[in-house]
């Protein structure tokens, strides 16, 4: 780290300008996703698994289960995946754990920098490239097999809507009309998304939509976690809408979790 | 070969102070005070986009008076390091006091080695858990740092400001007493009545856990001038 009791004052070319990540190049270029040497085949880093996120009427629902995997080995049963990005955006990631959840903390360094420097909130479409840029960044160590592909929600003010954008390892960044699921168990959980989705879900729909989906995923896919009744673990869920990003608590996704279970209705050939 | 005038340090570093004293004397000037739901600062400033007060991080906000462009860029590299810090570490690691040595360090080495110095006041200020937890950390254009209990003045007419405040002040205001008592004792220096688009005003929330800054404008400006 650079001098502590120092600022950091840059002249002409070298100006960051408002990108944290800027900044931290010029103070720490030894930080930050660069090539390691050596073959990762025999490395079993954690990797997160099933997140997804959905559009209903008045914003966006995000889910991740609460599993990460090491090859066979269930590395955790409680990781997080879904996280806010700012005060009106989530981030949710698939991949590798570690520069996946090191991403999502540049992330948001990233968008409150921007904020307090230029005094401005970027816009929605600007923080979805500023998270592909990241993405790309770790492109070398996705190639040794530390893949991080997120997605990215919010509202979008300026549009008064929900809007969803995926990304592919190359930092490729594609709006998605309705919903998307991503990770291991992404494929299970986006079908049953899919057979269900209406454009005006509301947000309760949505919510337990997202946790139906969730449970197909780990129905199908180990790699995903579904509900732990024993330990009381579910699913983590936040709501994004006009007013903000907002978790979903505890308490409400196990109840619905339990009533979904416990009712069976649609549940039934879970 | 020419020799320079031998110029007496002492002469030196009082022509530099005065020159810096002047410079900040013509810029209009600026309260930060404690008061019970946070720390509240409030400035005389008629623009609506250059603004005196700002944000650094969590629980720290930022002012300045004199020379826009000096404290703005004091202002970002404060910022900068905030940032920084508070990702290399944790975000409990960024606090005032080490921020204030930083800008106290900076402002000392321009005014003895640059051509000139920086034409500056600025505060770092820090809201805690009590209005007796609150940091208030007064820098100046020579780098002497002061530490302030309860409420400090910035600026052009500091003394006479500070005059009327040390009066009126006490620790247990309300947020919106506060601001008035700033608006008014402001005012008076100018011996004109302040309205809500001449104020620049702040407020650290104590009871945010993150980001506790918050910008004071438009009808909820307009309202806590008002009440009361």
């Amino acid at each position: 780290m650079a001098s502590e009791s120092r600022l950091p004052f840059f002249s002409g070319e070298a100006d960051p300008g408002p990108s944290f990540v800027d900044v931290l190049r010029r103070l720490q270029p030894m930080s930050g996703g660069g090539l390691m040497s050596g073959s990762a085949a025999s490395l079993e880093a954690p990797h997160g698994t099933t997140v997804l996120a959905i559009r209903y009427a008045d914003g966006v629902v995000m889910a991740g289960d609460r599993r990460a995997i090491a090859g066979f080995t269930i590395a955790s049963r409680r990781i997080e995946k879904v996280f806010p990005a700012d005060d009106s955006s989530g981030v949710a990631i698939a991949g590798a754990a570690g520069p996946a959840v090191d991403l999502v903390r540049l992330f948001q360094t990233q968008l409150e920098h921007y904020e307090k420097i230029e005094g401005e909130i970027l816009s929605l479409e600007g923080k979805a490239n500023q998270l592909s840029q990241l993405v790309r960044a770790n492109l070398p160590a996705a190639m040794q097999g530390f893949v991080v592909v997120p997605l990215f929600a919010g509202f979008d003010d300026r549009r008064g809507l929900g809007r969803v954008f995926s990304f592919d390892v190359t930092g490729g960044k594609y709006e998605e009309t309705d919903f998307q699921a991503q990770g291991s168990g992404g494929v299970h959980a986006r079908n049953w998304i899919k057979s269900q989705w209406r454009a005006d879900l509301t947000r309760d729909e949505a919510v337990d939509l997202a946790l139906r989906a969730l449970f197909a995923a780990a129905d199908e896919d180990a790699a995903t976690g579904g509900p732990d009744l024993v330990r009381r673990i579910f699913p983590t869920v936040a709501v994004i809408d006009a007013s903000g990003f907002t978790a979903v608590d505890d308490v409400e996704v196990a109840r619905r979790a339990d009533t979904l279970i416990g009712g069976r209705e649609e549940g039934a050939g879970l | 070969m020419t020799m320079p005038f031998y110029v007496p340090p002492e002469q030196m570093m009082k022509d530099r102070a005065d020159y810096a004293r002047k410079g900040i004397a013509r810029g209009r000037s600026l309260i930060a005070m404690s008061a019970v739901e946070g720390v509240v600062l409030v400035a005389e400033n008629p623009s609506r986009t250059l603004y005196k007060i700002s944000e650094i991080y969590d629980r720290i906000a930022f002012a300045g008076v004199g020379k826009y462009n000096e404290f703005e860029m004091l202002r970002i590299a404060g910022v900068r390091q905030a940032d920084v810090k508070g990702y290399s570490f944790a975000r409990e690691d960024v606090n005032a006091r080490s921020l204030a040595n930083a800008y106290a360090q900076t402002l000392g080495q321009v005014f003895t080695h640059e051509l000139k110095p920086y034409e500056v006041e600025i505060l770092v200020a820090q809201v805690g858990a009590t209005p007796a937890d609150d940091e208030l950390f007064q820098i100046l254009y020579d780098g002497v740092v002061n530490d302030k209990e309860g409420y400090t003045v910035l600026g052009g007419q500091a003394e006479t400001v500070t005059k009327a405040l040390e009066a009126r002040y006490a620790i247990d205001l309300d947020e919106g007493a506060a601001v008035r008592l700033g608006a008014e004792v402001l005012a008076a220096a100018d011996a004109e009545p302040l309205t809500a688009n001449q104020l620049e005003v702040a407020f650290l929330d104590r009871t945010k856990t993150r980001r506790a800054f918050h910008r004071v404008k438009g009808a909820e400006l307009e309202a806590l001038l008002s009440g009361g």
